[in-house]
């Protein structure tokens, strides 16, 4: 034995002992990320809770006086951005998904598509304020209205879309494609009354994700519509306006503290919506997996 | 029906073409005032105040600053992070633990430029004296938390993806847990890591709201990260929250500034789409 242990000494106390300080490595890494949000949402709670009243979430002037000052204007804002975003991304994003998926032949332009709508996901949010400002708000004149900015950000968030609905797509069986051609549907007929009604689930949580990024989006907006003071609750979509992130920006700007405790509370109404949005996107979710497990 | 969807598909396209166009127009009657060279190696940034000057570096080198400080704190966190979520973490903790750092990766970008001014240029001024309000560290480091989801769960895929066969080849020649994780599976997941630093720096790049509110909004030449600095996305925002009058000199910078930051996206996204491609581990 005691031969054998020179030759090959396995030195395991030792290996395994570094094992174990690389663990502990490692769980000190996830619990940067774990506490850096849990510190960055307490922050926040802390500084923006005294400030979020009634009043802050029904006042629409933003006024020099911190007191008066409220968030309606911006979430109109935000609402109305919601609003056109989704009506412009959901069917172009579903008709540019079923296309790939349904229609398109495997070719060079297939692929080249492909490449572009990844590559479109990777361009910084706001190099998409500038493709607005220069071509829905001077070359289409729109102006700096809801509806030049709810049209790029439609376009930001397309790729989401478009990812999400191939997916939710390519999930529907193919036997069901057949059974629907055996009884004699044409392909324009399997698609609207067998793909699509069976992708829904799908194609709705993504578009509440696109959505939700699209909310929490300010450079894009700040390029198009700027900072300026909004004292009224836009009524056209050709109305000038403000949404809540540039709201937020906006306050986080001033020097003085009633200000910050005021961009705090705006950040709780924003990450309440998101985190509404998101669950909401969970649940559907859930339910449609539950029911196709049936 | 299928031609109205092909227009969909073709949308995205257009979109592409637009970004180039538009920023490309724009920036042209830019460039034929100030010539492309002096615009790319001039170290001065002095778009408004008399006498102007258009070096764009002061400006690269403040975006370069803060990616790479974003990046120094996530690359380490984000890859420890997803060794541990691939190798080690009980099926439990990974059920928690994803999703919550996943929401890392949605707050909105405002929310962390907030952070970094109120809560963490404070922490650090109390460790630095005399670290300006505006600076680069403050936003450097929040950018790291902010890429760490990027980096983590495009590493962790990597590495869940490496097939059990060689973990359990390693296993029976004796090796221990972490030797698995350290000498076949970080290597054999290595393009995919790679790919997501890049990634996630490429991320850094572009972000825009946490860098205008913490870092500061003077253009410099340095690589001092407790100065004040600007990086391009700043720049941008601070001509455009005034409304830069159409036509004008200021206006068509927006352009030229936003062209070079697409490029340096573009390049950096399609390097990182090209490693996976070209040296993914096939099995």
């Amino acid at each position: 034995m005691a031969t054998q242990s020179t030759k090959f000494n396995p030195r395991l106390e030792i290996r395994k002992l570094t094992g174990s300080l690389y663990v502990g490595l490692f769980i000190l890494c996830v619990l940067v990320g774990v506490v850096g949000l849990a510190t960055l949402l307490i922050s926040v709670l802390v500084d923006g809770l005294p400030s979020l009243t009634l009043n802050f979430l029904t006042t629409k002037s933003t006024s020099r006086f911190a007191e008066q000052s409220g968030v309606l204007s911006a979430m109109a804002g935000t609402a109305w951005i919601m609003f056109w975003t989704a009506l412009f991304t959901v069917p172009v994003g579903v008709g540019a998904a079923v296309y790939l998926e349904e229609y398109a032949a495997k070719n060079k332009f297939t692929n080249f598509i492909e490449v572009n709508i990844a590559n479109l996901a990777g361009v910084p949010s706001i190099v998409y304020g500038l493709l607005g400002l220069a071509v829905f708000v001077q070359y289409l004149s729109l102006g700096r209205s809801i509806l030049a900015a709810g049209l790029t950000l439609s376009l930001l968030v397309l790729p989401i879309v478009i990812l999400a609905s191939r997916e939710a797509i390519r999930a529907v069986p193919w036997s069901h494609r057949e059974a629907a051609y055996g009884l004699g549907a044409t392909q324009w007929e399997v698609v609207r009354s067998v793909v699509l009604p069976a992708a829904v689930p799908g194609i709705a949580t993504g578009t509440i994700l696109a959505l939700s990024r699209a909310i929490g989006e300010a450079a894009p907006i700040v390029v198009i519509a700027a900072v300026v003071f909004i004292t009224f609750v836009p009524a056209t979509p050709l109305d000038r306006f403000t949404v809540l992130p540039v709201q937020i920006y906006n306050w986080v700007n001033r020097p003085q503290p009633e200000f910050q405790g005021l961009a705090a509370a705006g950040i709780i109404v924003l990450l309440v919506m998101l985190l509404s949005m998101n669950a909401a996107a969970v649940y559907i979710r859930n339910r449609f997996q539950k029911r196709s497990e049936e | 029906m299928k031609y109205i969807f092909f227009t969909c598909a073709v949308l995205s396209i257009a979109t592409t073409v637009g970004i180039l166009f538009s920023l490309a127009s724009q920036a042209w009657g830019f460039f034929q005032e100030i010539g492309v060279f002096e615009f790319l190696t001039g170290t001065t940034w002095q778009p408004i105040l008399k006498p102007t000057s258009f070096g764009v570096l002061p400006l690269v080198s403040g975006t370069m600053l803060v990616a790479v400080l974003g990046a120094l704190v996530a690359v380490p966190v984000g890859l420890g992070t997803a060794i541990y979520l691939a190798e080690y973490a009980p099926d439990k903790a990974r059920r928690v633990l994803k999703p919550f750092l996943e929401i890392l990766a949605g707050i909105p970008t405002v929310v962390y430029g907030y952070f970094a001014i109120t809560f963490v240029t404070p922490l650090l001024q109390t460790f630095i004296g005399g670290l300006p309000i505006w600076n680069a560290l403050s936003a450097g480091l929040v950018m790291g938390l902010m890429i760490i989801p990027i980096v983590s769960s495009l590493s962790e895929d990597a590495m869940v993806a490496v097939p059990r066969s060689l973990r359990e080849a390693a296993f029976a020649l004796g090796a221990t847990r972490i030797e698995v994780a350290l000498k076949v599976v970080v290597p054999a997941a290595l393009s995919g890591i790679v790919a997501a630093f890049i990634l996630a720096i490429s991320r850094a790049i572009g972000e825009t709201m946490l860098v205008t509110i913490a870092a500061g909004a003077r253009p410099n030449l340095t690589f001092n990260p407790t100065e004040q600095i600007q990086t391009m996305t700043g720049y941008i925002v601070q001509v455009s929250q005034g409304e830069a009058a159409h036509g004008s000199v200021e206006y068509n910078t927006l352009f030229a500034v936003g062209l070079l930051l697409f490029f340096m996206t573009l390049a950096m996204n399609l390097a990182g789409h090209f490693i996976v491609r070209r040296w993914q581990e096939r099995y």
